[in-house]
């Protein structure tokens, strides 16, 4: 099931990262996952978090650009060729990745990837027939 | 309603307003060369004596005169009466170079502000109004201006001044003002200001009066939109009075001229031959009912168009195009005339709104512009690709509309420092680079 990513709009200044993470992590929000893509002027920080709408709220009052989306939590095997698999998959059904996270599991031997696409219920779809399970938001959230 | 504050003269024939216009230029020609010896060197110099101008036919044997002459005329060189006539000055923002020092009598006072309340009154404006000016006060012509304005149409007047946009909401919606008299930059702000608290539905504007600064058709829908007002330009000069030199009218197509007071000329800037009406150029301005400081065949620097095309508001007064900037503003670079009102234009037809900066440099010898744009929420995506499409997208248009490459900046909302006069368009970090 697709779960919620935040996505903060950072102007490529000393200090503007460290000032979104501080208000994130003063709302008491946890963070799961992150990435961040950069161009020359600016970033794009993408973020997983235990409540979304918490850190929404607290990002858009704090005056930044906040967008939720979602994304697709896929939940793989931490082995060599899992992560290939999984994106075979995608590929072969016409599915095309705008971008791609991926973090370890403490403790589990998992890796989950967060898969950005145009079209969740097709890839999801790809997937579990492929026996590639994708995780639940819960899964996600009390890790 | 009065459509017209001076019905007269607003909507005189074009006979009678040269006539008029041929009377009061005598007359000023002929108190300059008297008591201005700036003027006589000048008109000596070139060869004109006072006598040679008999009416208007006759303008274009006088001298121009520029800044230049301003400054080197300061503080009393240019003054044609005396002293203890004149109860008021005014000073430009001295931004180009050395101040300059425009003097008042009470008749030039009581002109000017006669000529801002034609600007008001073309703007709907009746003593059931209630006036509020956000121009600055004090030395800066615009909030004296609109404020002596308004006093003659008789509205309740708000001097309130520039600053303190929280104030200033707040008397908008205690006091229930009908009409805003600010730069356009700071009516963007302040509708941006009351669309972000809310209070839409609590203000009564139906009118503003914007000027002081170029500004592009875009902004004027867009703060017309945001505020649900009809937005009126206004132009004006210290030098010539103020604001109100010209005015909008219902029809917003160019500013009427209050040509009984300031006659206006389109000349070729290189070679100051005057040019026909339509033609790009030059503006130049004499005031002929002035007494302290008129200003003969004053060279504004702004290039703009007359036109004598019949108005459908009924007034006679000839109309001048918004200028596309004041020549102090006009940047060149790498060779080429760059207005900031065309690159106002570009980023408002892309969807942004008019939260932007320019920055001028010199890198290895060649000149750079980069163009900071706020985004706004609507725009922003996570993905990278579709933004750099936008940030590519302006970049297009800006080559295309300038024939330079500019390098658009995309930055967060409320990034860029807010103007509450004169916004700060343009940092030029060139000064002295090779």
């Amino acid at each position: 099931m697709a779960i919620d990513q935040l996505s903060v709009f950072v102007e490529n200044r000393p200090g503007k990262l460290v000032e979104v993470v501080e208000a994130i992590g003063a709302a008491g929000v946890d963070l799961r996952a992150l990435s961040i893509a950069d161009t020359a002027d600016f970033g794009v920080l993408r973020v997983i978090v235990d409540n979304p709408d918490k850190a929404l709220r607290t990002l858009t009052e704090a005056g930044y650009v906040v967008k939720i989306n979602q994304v697709l939590p896929v939940s793989i095997d931490d082995t060599p060729g899992a992560l290939g698999k999984a994106l075979r998959v995608l590929s072969d059904a016409g599915v095309d990745v705008e971008y791609l996270y991926a973090f370890v599991a403490h403790g589990e031997n998992k890796a989950f990837v967060i898969v950005r696409v145009e079209d969740n219920d097709k890839a999801e779809a790809a997937l579990t027939k492929s026996g590639i399970a994708i995780a639940t938001d819960r899964e996600i959230y009390k890790m | 309603m009065a459509k017209y504050f001076h019905e007269h003269e607003e909507t005189m024939s074009l006979d009678e307003m040269r006539a008029l216009q041929s009377v009061r230029l005598v007359e000023t020609v002929q108190h300059v060369y008297k008591n201005v010896p700036y003027y006589r060197d000048l008109m000596d110099k070139k060869g004109v004596a006072p006598g040679d101008i008999k009416s208007i036919d006759d303008l274009s044997k006088l001298p121009f005169i520029s800044k230049d002459d301003l400054r080197d005329a300061y503080p009393y060189g240019m003054l044609a009466v005396p002293l203890e006539d004149c109860v008021r000055i005014q000073s430009t923002s001295g931004t180009t170079g050395r101040r300059v020092v425009a003097f008042y009598t009470q008749g030039d006072v009581d002109l000017w502000d006669e000529c801002c309340a034609r600007a008001i009154v073309a703007a709907g404006g009746t003593n059931k109004d209630v006036v509020h000016v956000s121009y600055g006060y004090g030395l800066f012509t615009g909030g004296p201006g609109l404020n002596g304005g308004s006093h003659k149409v008789g509205s309740l007047t708000l001097p309130m001044s520039s600053g303190n946009t929280e104030r200033q909401i707040q008397f908008m919606v205690d006091l229930e003002s009908t009409i805003l008299c600010c730069t356009p930059s700071y009516a963007a702000f302040l509708a941006e200001t009351i669309h972000e608290t809310g209070q839409r539905g609590d203000i009564k504007l139906k009118a503003g009066i914007f000027g002081a600064e170029a500004w592009s058709e875009e902004m004027r829908r867009h703060i017309e939109q945001r505020l649900g007002i009809k937005a009126y330009d206004i132009y004006g000069l210290t030098e010539i009075s103020g604001p109100g030199v010209s005015f909008e009218c219902e029809e917003q197509t160019g500013m009427h001229v209050n040509e009984d007071h300031f006659i206006p000329e389109i000349i070729n800037p290189v070679t100051g031959e005057v040019l026909p009406d339509g033609e790009k150029g030059e503006l130049v301005f004499t005031s002929i009912s002035k007494k302290a400081f008129p200003l003969l065949r004053y060279r504004t620097r702004d290039i703009c168009v007359l036109s004598r095309k019949e108005c459908s508001c009924g007034r006679t007064l000839i109309k001048m195009a918004k200028p596309m900037g004041r020549s102090d503003d006009m940047l060149i670079i790498r060779g080429v005339n760059v207005f900031p009102s065309q690159i106002e234009t570009v980023l408002i037809n892309c969807g942004f709104e008019a939260n932007y900066q320019l920055i001028v440099d010199r890198v290895n010898y060649s000149d750079t512009l980069e163009v900071r744009v706020e985004i706004t929420p609507e725009m922003f995506s996570d993905k990278v690709r579709k933004m750099e499409g936008l940030d590519n997208e302006v970049e297009g248009k800006l080559k295309s509309m300038l024939g330079i490459q500019a390098n658009v900046t995309l930055v967060a909302p409320k990034s860029i420092t807010r103007s509450e006069g004169k916004a700060v368009r343009v940092i030029d970090n060139r000064g002295g680079k090779l």
